[in-house]
């Protein structure tokens, strides 16, 4: 079932047009990875999500993301970045936690929601750091500042605090390319998981974790969409060329 | 197997020396039945011992290639054409290992078979026959392997049916001649062993073309009808 759609999507950085006329579907508890070289529009692709190019003037976008059930348009001019952002969530490459405690780290988006009831949070950044499997390794920690957590540890928190606000779809940005292996296979297992109850949506530049973590893979290349499947087939079987050669290490 | 190059010059010829090897096994092989049906024919003892010793070299292939595509697994961690073509070539060579043993088998019956006397296998002219089939079912294999051709590859297959009819022929043949003759009972088996040996070198070369059909159009055609196969050739 979807949870997303891009529809006719272009988007442009000025005149600079990065996405050209994308259609994809992004399917409910399923990962849906992007691939491709560097400067294909990946990530320019999952930035239009959660409306981030909206921080900088001169940005625009055409066509559509129509997020299910409630069929609303991500990018009509009527609908609060805000708002888009509590229900898709982004994660970053690095771990930018905020130079807060664990437990403020999490509370922060349930704050801005308005939640006030110290239970609440309380209870909400519990279920988040479980979420994000780091509650045993922080419980005793949650006032200690975050920056005293490993890399690794950062980047959970990171999730739980996209977790915290219930979001529908999390959106990942090349989560792991600044952590360990251990770490990395931490994070995998934990998007396994996390796809039981969120949408997800993650550009790697590791196609072997793409390959690992995701059901469903596209492949963009100078804006576009090349080649979108099922994950397996795409890497075992690509129809098209231009995929076989990227997957395979023959391009360039 | 794409037109373009590997950015890696490395996996470029490490994948190409891989696959020149696995030719050089086919090669080494196919000579090891030619050689074996030659001794079968002419009873030349010293021909099947060369046979039955040139089989450790056949051997000696098979690890080197099969290490080799571990090597690349490791390494390249291939996908698509060149993952499909890896696990290929490494049941590729399993199977060229048993045509080898199929060879080996042969010599070693023809030295027993000319322990009885040689009249035997020369008035068994249906044998060289079948033999030749089964040598060209290989060489065709191997061809296609090397071309990535899958219409040749699938012309493989439908001989294979050739040789199992041939084959048969061969039971009713030796069957006969055994109800004929009770003292050409033991003898008899032996051809039989032999004729056994080279329909299997006919199924082990079938395996080899629909693992290029694999490589070349990843569709699995194991264990399909011809008529599918056919079928599946003609949608492109």
């Amino acid at each position: 079932m979807a949870k997303a759609a891009a529809k006719g999507l272009s988007f442009y950085y000025g005149d600079f047009r990065a996405l050209k006329n994308l259609d994809l579907v992004v399917h409910e508890n399923r990962v849906t990875a992007l691939i491709g070289p560097s400067g294909c529009g990946k990530s320019t692709f999952l930035r239009c999500f959660n409306r981030m190019h909206d921080l900088y003037p001169g940005n625009r976008y055409e066509g559509e993301i129509r997020l299910y059930p409630d069929d609303t348009n991500l990018l009509a001019p009527g609908v609060d970045p805000i708002e888009v952002r509590m229900r898709l969530s982004m994660v970053f490459q690095k771990p930018n936690p905020f130079p807060k405690s664990v437990f403020e780290n999490v509370a922060y988006g349930l704050r801005v929601r308005g939640e006030r009831s110290r239970r609440a949070l309380a209870d909400k950044i519990e279920a988040a750091l479980h979420g994000a499997a780091l509650w045993d390794e922080v419980k005793d920690r949650l006032h200690e500042p975050a920056f005293n957590l490993s890399g690794g540890q950062q980047q959970r928190l990171c999730i739980a605090r996209a977790l915290a606000t219930d979001p529908e779809i999390l959106l990942f940005d090349e989560p792991t390319s600044a952590l360990d292996p251990i770490a990395t296979a931490s994070i995998e297992e934990l998007i396994t998981e996390l796809k039981k109850h969120v949408t997800i949506l993650i550009v790697t530049h590791n196609m072997q974790q793409a390959a690992r973590v995701s059901d469903y893979t596209a492949y963009m290349y100078l804006g576009e969409l090349i080649e979108f499947g099922v994950t397996d087939e795409l890497f075992i079987k690509p129809k098209n060329k231009q995929t076989e050669d990227y997957i395979t290490g023959r391009f360039g | 197997m794409g037109s373009t190059e590997h950015t890696s010059k490395q996996f470029e010829t490490d994948l190409d020396t891989t696959r020149t090897r696995v030719l050089q096994m086919g090669g080494l092989v196919e000579a090891q039945i030619l050689a074996a049906i030659e001794a079968f024919a002419t009873g030349e003892a010293k021909l099947a011992d060369q046979v039955i010793e040139n089989d450790a070299r056949v051997n000696g292939y098979e690890v080197a290639i099969d290490g080799a595509c571990n090597h690349i697994v490791v390494k390249r961690q291939p996908a698509a054409s060149d993952l499909r073509l890896i696990m290929a070539i490494a049941k590729i060579v399993t199977d060229i290992e048993r045509i080898g043993d199929e060879a080996k088998k042969v010599a070693r019956m023809s030295k027993r078979l000319h322990e009885h006397g040689p009249q035997h296998a020369q008035r068994f002219s249906a044998i060289r026959h079948t033999a030749q089939i089964a040598v060209k079912m290989l060489r065709q294999a191997l061809d296609a392997f090397a071309r990535l051709d899958a219409a040749s590859a699938a012309g493989v297959l439908k001989e294979d049916s050739e040789i199992d009819h041939e084959f048969r022929g061969a039971v009713r043949q030796l069957v006969t001649y055994m109800m004929e003759d009770p003292r050409t009972i033991s003898p008899a088996l032996d051809i039989l062993w032999v004729a056994k040996a080279i329909e299997r070198m006919g199924d082990h070369s079938k395996n080899i073309a629909e693992q290029v059909i694999y490589i070349v159009r990843g569709t699995d055609v194991r264990h399909t009808s011809f008529a599918d196969i056919e079928r599946e050739m003609g949608a492109q």
